[in-house]
């Protein structure tokens, strides 16, 4: 079995040394973090004072560049998590355990921040804070999942246990994903259909996608950078007892 | 790969296509419930419950809305270019409401298969644009227009 090739490559396996991970995103962050900022401050003034109103919505469409940002961040850090997870179930990968749990508080607060807003431009614009149709109920559904996740975590106190249990249950939660995406698509529903599609060209001329462009990298920066932060924490605690997190503390 | 890895992984794969086939097939079973709305098409073919509460979605019919000059009732006609349902309504209209419009109504329907409705809630399509564009669009008769298969999935 020697010649047997090892197909995935070499950072993948570097990633399951803690220490390495630790320091990888230790370098990493300064980077996101400025960049985060860059473009969500550049992006909330473009999109607050510069791009043009809406022809029906006026001013009350520019909720846009932080709902569209949050729901579509919201399920790829759910994406994540459960890759994350399967990852760690079958690697046996500590450190993907950890970018797991990682996930589910900062997802779980993005997805909260995109029903918000959400309801908030759906009272002006239908008439109605909330409607049960399928967009709105698979997107609760997410946040659901998320709590879960979450709860799983801290009710299990075995670490191993719990990222087990928690993973099993994002993989399960995985299948709502397609269906947040395409509900718009598959049923009558209040919820407009997408307004980007990869074939088709914008139904939004460019001076207002251009800054929800932007908005939706900084979103990404900004979970990079909160994700990475709160990974890193997790890593010092689970491997306090290890010798270069002793260091580490010492030097400080 | 190790067996092992092996094993585990097929096991993974196992639960998520095992729950994606699993909940497809239920939301298929149950496609006509998850609707948030009848299509106008499908009340006028009988196949939307009278007398209890439901919801029709359709485009207003433009030169259809008339208003009672003394109260607040309003009767327009919903479409979704196939079929065409009356709607009766009492109350305060949402800001987007206008002819053209995209709108879903909740209410029952009377014995004349009309909507009497308790709310009327404003659908917003896909398309956002600067009023001038708009109003370009509009001496051009270019404007995009809601389809039909919008409100008929």
């Amino acid at each position: 079995m020697s010649e047997k090739k090892n197909w995935m490559p070499r950072w993948f396996y570097q990633l399951a040394s803690p220490r390495w991970s630790y320091n990888i995103m230790g370098k990493l962050l300064p980077g996101f973090a400025i960049c985060a900022a860059l473009l969500l401050i550049g992006g909330t003034i473009w999109a607050l004072m510069f791009a043009p109103e809406d022809y029906q919505q006026g001013n009350s469409f520019r909720i846009i560049y932080i709902h569209v940002p949050s729901a579509i961040l919201a399920q790829s850090c759910y994406m994540l998590m459960a890759v994350a997870g399967a990852i760690g179930l079958i690697w046996k990968m500590k450190v993907a355990d950890m970018v797991a749990k990682s996930c589910a508080p900062i997802g779980a607060s993005i997805a909260v921040l995109a029903l918000a807003t959400g309801a908030i431009w759906g009272k002006p614009t239908w008439g109605s804070w909330w409607v049960w149709d399928a967009r709105l109920t698979s997107m609760l559904i997410l946040l659901f999942l998320y709590l879960g996740v979450i709860a799983l975590h801290s009710a299990i106190e075995n670490e191993a246990t719990a990222a087990q249990s928690s993973a099993v249950l994002s993989l399960v939660g995985l299948v709502n994903i397609p269906i947040i995406k395409y509900s718009v698509e598959w049923w009558n529903t209040l919820h407009q259909p997408a307004t980007f599609t990869l074939t088709e060209r914008p139904a939004m001329p460019a001076e207002m996608w251009v800054p929800l462009l932007v908005m939706v990298i900084g979103f990404y920066c900004m979970f990079a950078v909160s994700l990475m932060m709160r990974t890193r924490n997790e890593i010092l605690y689970r491997e306090r007892r290890a010798s270069w997190v002793r260091e580490l503390l010492e030097k400080q | 790969m190790n067996p092992k890895r092996k094993q585990r992984l097929i096991i993974v794969l196992f639960i998520v296509f095992g729950v994606g086939a699993a909940v497809g097939l239920t939301m298929f079973a149950l496609s006509q419930n998850i609707n948030l709305f009848y299509s106008p098409t499908q009340i006028e073919n009988g196949e939307a419950p009278q007398e209890t509460r439901i919801r029709a979605g359709g485009m207003v019919v433009e030169g259809s809305v008339k208003r009672d000059p003394n109260s607040l009732n309003v009767t327009f006609d919903l479409t979704d270019y196939e079929g065409t349902i009356t709607v009766h309504y009492d109350g305060i209209l949402p800001d987007l409401f206008r002819e053209g419009q995209g709108i879903v109504a909740q209410g029952d329907l009377d014995a004349n298969n009309h909507l009497q409705a308790s709310e009327v809630l404003a659908k917003h399509d896909e398309n956002y644009m600067p009023p001038e564009v708009a109003e370009a669009l509009e001496k051009s008769g270019k404007m995009p227009k809601p389809e039909g298969e919008v409100f008929n999935k």
